[in-house]
């Protein structure tokens, strides 16, 4: 069953297109892998789904709604959530604050003005659950500026997904943490991702994470998709292997 | 920690307890100082809100602090109104309104453009106070004079021959005291809310406070009308006490004025403002009564001061007391 349909969808910055003309469907409970080398339009499409920018030309279809012209907020509601690439934090807060914040924003809390939010047992149960989950309850009282980057990478993704999304997009998960540190990572993102039922989509530069934890994986090239297959079909194809393998490491494997 | 701590309960009962003392044991003149410290620091917490809370510097607070203040003297010049009560409401209704109004313009935009918006609306604000001189008195201002508690319950009981003075510092005193005490707990509760922490996510990082469903500009909107809001009580509250609403209160210099006492106490504690409002008044009182050339002193003062304590004399304290517990602990 397809989650998201994206149509024909166009996004250009000036003279140069960025998203050209790009079609495809994204089942629900899939773990989809999108590679491309730098500019290929892989983070435009996720900020075009996210309703970060809207797109030139097209639609996209999420659950049987057309959601082409909704707001950010409109589309979290609708069960669509993002982490970032450049880790996107509230440094100020505390890590379970950081957690915390999303499901007050979830629940329509956020409009209290006269209730304490940390007597809150419900919401504070339910983050320290996430937290529990991300393996970060240890750092909950600390502030989110001060824990190592793998941890802020792991926060990312844990604030996103206490929107309870339905599909959630992973900006490149594991960059900016050590080699030894991704796989890691990425076992906890994935145990999650996999256990809730929730559909992703990753948008990764290591070959080796994405062949190894995708089921699908799509490939993007100056703004349009290449190829789609599994991660065999992909490793296998030639198109492929000449305009993206060839600027990566053949995965091991 | 926890945010009702006993610990935090006992000192906040402490402070209460000096506050409620001092007039008995104070000469009149410092107690209205006390005064002037307590209705700024409403007027900074205000302000705060915005700053420390919600990463917005606004230059326009003079707006809603003059618009309480002549808010109240054209109840008593155009109604003959003296009805404390009446300044507080009415005086925090057309802050709000003004708010508003500013707040629609104002939110769209961020950091200096920001700012510079807020102040240049303010000082629209000031060019009319200046210059419908037939309705504001222009330069010459607008007198307020001793207004009558809580209905009148507390003033004839003291008959006319109380003299102003005494009133001011003690009933009138004791009016602000419960007032400050009273929009304290309220802000207190609101930076500790939900919405609190949705402010401080959104000064934090405003894109990703969008992407978890935090629409930024309309709590930012809300934030402007509270702040606008808590600013206006102080001007309404400080007018009786001054006697005299001029134009100055709505000049921008005013606005820079409670910025400073943000920045001088500290804006990233709950506290630092009003600590910062009583060390300002005080510094200026001070320099005032010191010397001629008082605003360079007091300039270079406080220039040092902010230098010497970037996080402000709250702040500070905080880092002193956090290194002597580590030092005592080892």
């Amino acid at each position: 069953m397809s989650l998201l349909e994206i149509r024909n969808v166009t996004k250009t910055f000036g003279a140069n297109t960025a998203v050209n003309d790009v079609s495809m469907t994204i089942q629900a409970g899939e773990f989809l892998g999108l590679i491309g080398s730098n500019g290929a339009g892989k983070t435009t499409l996720v900020n075009l789904i996210s309703g970060f920018f809207p797109a030139d030309h097209g639609a996209l279809v999420f659950d049987g709604l057309d959601i082409t012209r909704q707001s950010i907020n409109e589309r979290i509601r609708v069960g669509i959530a993002r982490s970032f690439q450049l880790v996107n934090l509230f440094d100020h807060l505390t890590v379970l604050d950081n957690v915390a914040l999303t499901i007050f924003a979830r629940q329509g809390k956020t409009r209290h003005l006269w209730t304490l939010s940390d007597r809150d047992a419900a919401v504070r149960d339910e983050a320290r659950a996430v937290l529990r989950q991300f393996g970060l309850e240890a750092n909950a009282g600390m502030l989110a500026g001060g824990i190592s980057q793998g941890e802020r990478k792991l926060l990312d993704v844990a604030v996103a997904y206490a929107l309870r999304p339905k599909l959630l997009f992973l900006d490149e998960p594991t960059s900016g943490v050590s080699t030894r540190e991704k796989a890691p990572i990425m076992d906890i993102i994935t145990g999650v991702v996999r256990a809730e039922g929730i559909t992703a989509v990753v948008i990764e530069h290591d070959m080796d994470i994405v062949f190894r934890y995708s089921d699908r994986i799509v490939a993007m090239h100056q703004g349009a998709i290449l190829a789609s297959g599994s991660p065999e079909e992909i490793r296998r194809n030639e198109q492929v292997a000449m305009t993206l393998l060839g600027t990566h490491a053949e995965p091991a494997g | 920690m926890d945010l009702l701590s006993p610990r935090r309960l006992i000192a906040a009962g402490v402070v209460l307890a000096v506050l409620l003392v001092l007039p008995l044991v104070l000469p009149p003149f410092e107690t209205l100082q006390v005064s002037y410290g307590l209705i700024f620091g409403i007027a900074a917490l205000g302000f705060n809100l915005l700053l420390g809370y919600t990463g917005l510097l606004s230059f326009g607070h003079s707006a809603f602090f003059g618009t309480g203040a002549y808010a109240a003297a054209f109840l008593v010049k155009y109604w003959g109104i003296r009805s404390m009560e009446a300044f507080v409401v009415v005086g925090v209704l057309t802050a709000l309104l003004v708010a508003a109004v500013f707040g629609a313009v104002c939110v769209r935009y961020t950091r200096i453009f920001f700012g510079i918006l807020a102040l240049a609306l303010s000082q629209v604000l000031w060019s009319l106070a200046l210059k419908l001189f037939w309705v504001t008195g222009g330069t010459d201002g607008l007198r307020v004079p001793t207004p009558t508690l809580l209905g009148g319950i507390v003033t004839d009981a003291l008959g006319a021959s109380v003299d102003k003075t005494a009133f001011l510092a003690h009933r009138y005193y004791y009016y602000v005291l419960a007032v400050f005490v009273i929009s304290t707990a309220v802000m207190w509760v609101i930076v500790h809310s939900p919405f609190g922490k949705a402010l401080q996510a959104i000064r934090d990082n405003e894109v990703r406070a969008e992407f978890v469903g935090v629409q930024v500009r309309r709590y930012r909107y809300v934030a402007f009308l509270v702040s606008g809001a808590f600013t206006g009580l102080a001007g309404a509250l400080w007018v009786p006490l001054n006697g005299l609403t001029t134009p100055d209160v709505l000049y921008w210099p005013f606005s820079g004025r409670i910025v400073f006492m943000a920045v001088l106490g500290g804006f990233r504690t709950f506290w630092g403002p009003v600590v910062g409002a009583f060390a300002y008044n005080y510094l200026e009182v001070w320099a005032v009564g010191s010397t001629v050339y008082w605003q360079l002193v007091l300039g270079l003062i406080l220039v040092t001061l902010v230098l010497a304590m970037p996080t402000g004399l709250v702040g500070t304290a905080n880092q002193l007391f956090a290194r002597l517990r580590r030092g005592a602990g080892r």
